[in-house]
């Protein structure tokens, strides 16, 4: 109870009849860095704008650092908001944009002074406070936009796609350096977004969203490496889904058809005969292999090579196996093998490292 | 390149050449007239004097700018009163009523505002609509006395003047960023602060624009007085026109129009004084 910062239970809200949040329950733990992770439209900012109070419920509650928030309005919650576009009022610098709450709360104007230029410190903006947000660049002015809510000291700081206004260079440092802030003050955050990338390396938990419902709740290692369903693996990084037929079943093995071959997977989710399952390999535990590295490949698949994608830092391969099914392999250079050189057309042998496979229920909701 | 800059010279030399000859011309010419004196036979003589200035600051004359400035003033309060919020609302409706509503707003235009005038009348008469409906309701004894009061002409002008108030708003308003309320909202503002704090700094442009086109018409539309107010309600517009038209002193009629435009000048130089230049460019 206690832990909890925010709690949701059994919320529910449509528009025009259109529901776009189903039935959600969360819960915030206090001090953590939560991402809301969906495609648009998945009614992640919906659930945000509910939380900051500009949306009404249809049903169910908020509860935030204890308190029903039912018809509490936005400028009486403890929470503040960093808009998608940062919404710095124009007419204003930077100094009386981050006072702004603070007068609203007819805080001393001495105290405003210290709380504002010690939160422009913490941003490094303490030099710009004279300026006008026009005068600033996009990344000056998020962390004015950061400023001004966190001066409040609200019990959650919501940031609505925050980065998505940045190029990706700026993207990438302020999400460095706003984990760290978080980190550094200790207050909860809940940022909504669309960028896995994003959501996975700033994240304490990730809530993965999907038509207005919360398809899991995780560490980001949780979501990425043990999805639950198939929306889940397949919004969450690049996946390669494998048709599988169970044979036999117990509660710990399943044996199974794939592609025309008979193996054997751990069943840590207890499947039984009857169900429909799917595999999923990512492509980075997808190992490829020359003809002629290989001497038997009877537990190995063959494939030709249709397409080599050079990365940089990787090399992606989609490869045909032999049913016609593609898949994408990523493979790192590393010094023990600097065969990764395929050209198009090659025959391959394709193998996963095994019980890195997920097993997943085709028919799971989600 | 030829061609375009004979069609960028001509573009530009046209719309000046006309203002030069029908707005600027005709103003210099009123200038010189308001230094010039009249007597009983000609419109006017050459020959400078101050006199037409130094009667202006005669009681007559100044309990009329008094009476005219009152008057402006409390129909562009009423039209901003009115109209502000409306053009608030507007902004806020889905795209199809927008066009609608603003539709409605323009539609008086299509006819004469003398003819709309005239329709006040059968409203407001002793035996006019609005008495009648009130009679026959009982909710009054004796008819309402509106016509030829100064509450009449200000019911004609407002009613004349209100889109001109409504559409500079509304184009301001259609450019704010809504997310800036919320925003306001957010930070814990109430609705009077958002209201004073962000709504009216980020509009004051819009608003000025709206005091621009009704406070110098409020004191010119001389034909809404005339008709509504009768002969009691004399404002500077009337009393131009009946000194050009009826005392056939050109002078004197120049001098006063000269004192109107120097009203709205100082009124302009008090908002580019206000406003910091920044802020201008930004709205």
């Amino acid at each position: 109870m206690k832990n909890n910062i925010i709690e949701i239970n059994g919320l529910c809200k449509s528009f025009n009849g259109e529901p776009v949040l189903t039935n959600i329950d969360l819960k915030v733990k206090r001090g953590e860095f939560l991402t809301l992770l969906g495609p648009s439209g998945c009614g992640k900012t919906t659930l945000l704008r509910l939380i900051s109070g500009f949306e009404t419920l249809d049903s169910g509650q908020i509860i935030i650092a204890g308190e029903n928030m039912a018809g509490v309005p936005a400028n009486q919650r403890q929470v503040n908001t960093v808009f998608q576009s940062y919404a710095l009022f124009p007419h204003m610098n930077v100094y009386d944009n981050v006072a702004f709450g603070l007068k609203c709360q007819k805080i001393e104007r001495v105290q405003i002074e210290k709380r504002v230029m010690a939160v422009l410190e913490k941003v490094h903006l303490e030099k710009f406070a004279k300026r006008k947000p026009q005068q600033l660049s996009g990344g000056q002015q998020q962390r004015v936009a950061i400023a001004r809510a966190l001066v409040n000291e609200p019990y959650v700081l919501l940031l609505d796609e925050p980065m998505s206004a940045l190029d990706y260079r700026l993207r990438k440092k302020m999400q460095i350096e706003l984990k760290a802030l978080q980190r550094d003050l200790g207050t909860t955050f809940v940022l909504v977004t669309h960028d896995q990338e994003e959501a996975l390396s700033m994240a304490d938990r990730v809530a993965v969203m999907e038509h207005g419902v919360i398809t899991q709740l995780g560490t980001p290692r949780q979501v990425y490496e043990k999805p639950e369903n198939i929306s889940v693996a397949s919004f969450i990084g690049e996946a390669n889904f494998l048709d599988t037929q169970i044979i036999s079943a117990n509660d710990k093995r399943l044996e199974v058809a794939i592609e025309g071959k008979v193996i054997e997977l751990k069943n840590p989710r207890k499947f039984t005969k009857e169900q429909d399952i799917v595999t999923l390999v990512r492509p980075e535990d997808l190992k490829v292999w020359s003809i002629n590295e290989v001497e038997q490949g009877d537990k190995m698949y063959r494939a030709k090579v249709e397409e080599v994608i050079y990365k940089g830092s990787t090399v992606d391969l989609i490869v045909v196996l032999d049913s016609g099914t593609k898949l994408l392999a990523a493979a790192f250079f590393d010094e023990n093998d600097d065969e990764l050189l395929y050209k198009i057309g090659e025959a391959v042998w394709v193998e996963w490292y095994p019980g890195w496979e997920v097993v997943l229920d085709k028919n799971a909701q989600g | 390149m030829l061609k375009d800059n004979i069609f960028k010279f001509s573009a530009i030399g046209i719309v000046a050449g006309w203002l030069f000859l029908f707005a600027l011309l005709p103003l210099l010419g009123i200038i010189v007239f308001s230094f010039l004196q009249h007597d009983a036979n000609h419109f006017y003589i050459w020959q400078f004097t101050w006199q037409n200035y130094q009667q202006l600051l005669s009681l007559p004359y100044l309990k009329i700018f008094w009476h005219s400035i009152k008057l402006a003033f409390s129909v562009t309060l009423v039209c901003l009163i009115l109209g502000y919020p409306f053009a608030y609302c507007l902004t806020k409706l889905t795209p199809k009523y927008k066009s609608l509503m603003a539709l409605l707003v323009v539609i008086p235009f299509w006819t004469s505002s003398l003819l709309r005038s005239f329709a006040i009348i059968t409203l407001i008469q002793a035996n006019g609509i609005i008495n009648t409906i009130l009679l026959n309701l009982h909710i009054i004894h004796q008819p309402l006395q509106l016509m030829y009061t100064n509450l009449a002409v200000l019911i004609g002008l407002v009613y004349n003047l209100l889109p001109f108030v409504i559409l500079p708003l509304f184009a301001n308003m259609e450019k704010l960023d809504l997310r800036l309320l919320e925003a306001a909202r957010d930070l814990g503002a109430n609705q009077l602060t958002v209201f004073m704090r962000v709504l009216l700094p980020l509009t004051r442009s819009g608003i000025f624009s709206a005091v621009l086109l009704t406070f110098l018409p409020a004191m010119t539309l001389f034909y809404i007085p005339d008709l509504l107010g009768g002969a009691k309600s004399l404002l500077l517009g009337n009393v131009i026109q009946m000194t050009f038209l009826s005392a056939r002193n050109w002078p004197m009629g120049a001098a006063l129009g000269i004192s109107l435009t120097l009203i709205m000048s100082l009124l302009l130089i008090y908002y580019l004084r206000s406003t910091p230049k920044q802020q201008r460019e930004a709205l």
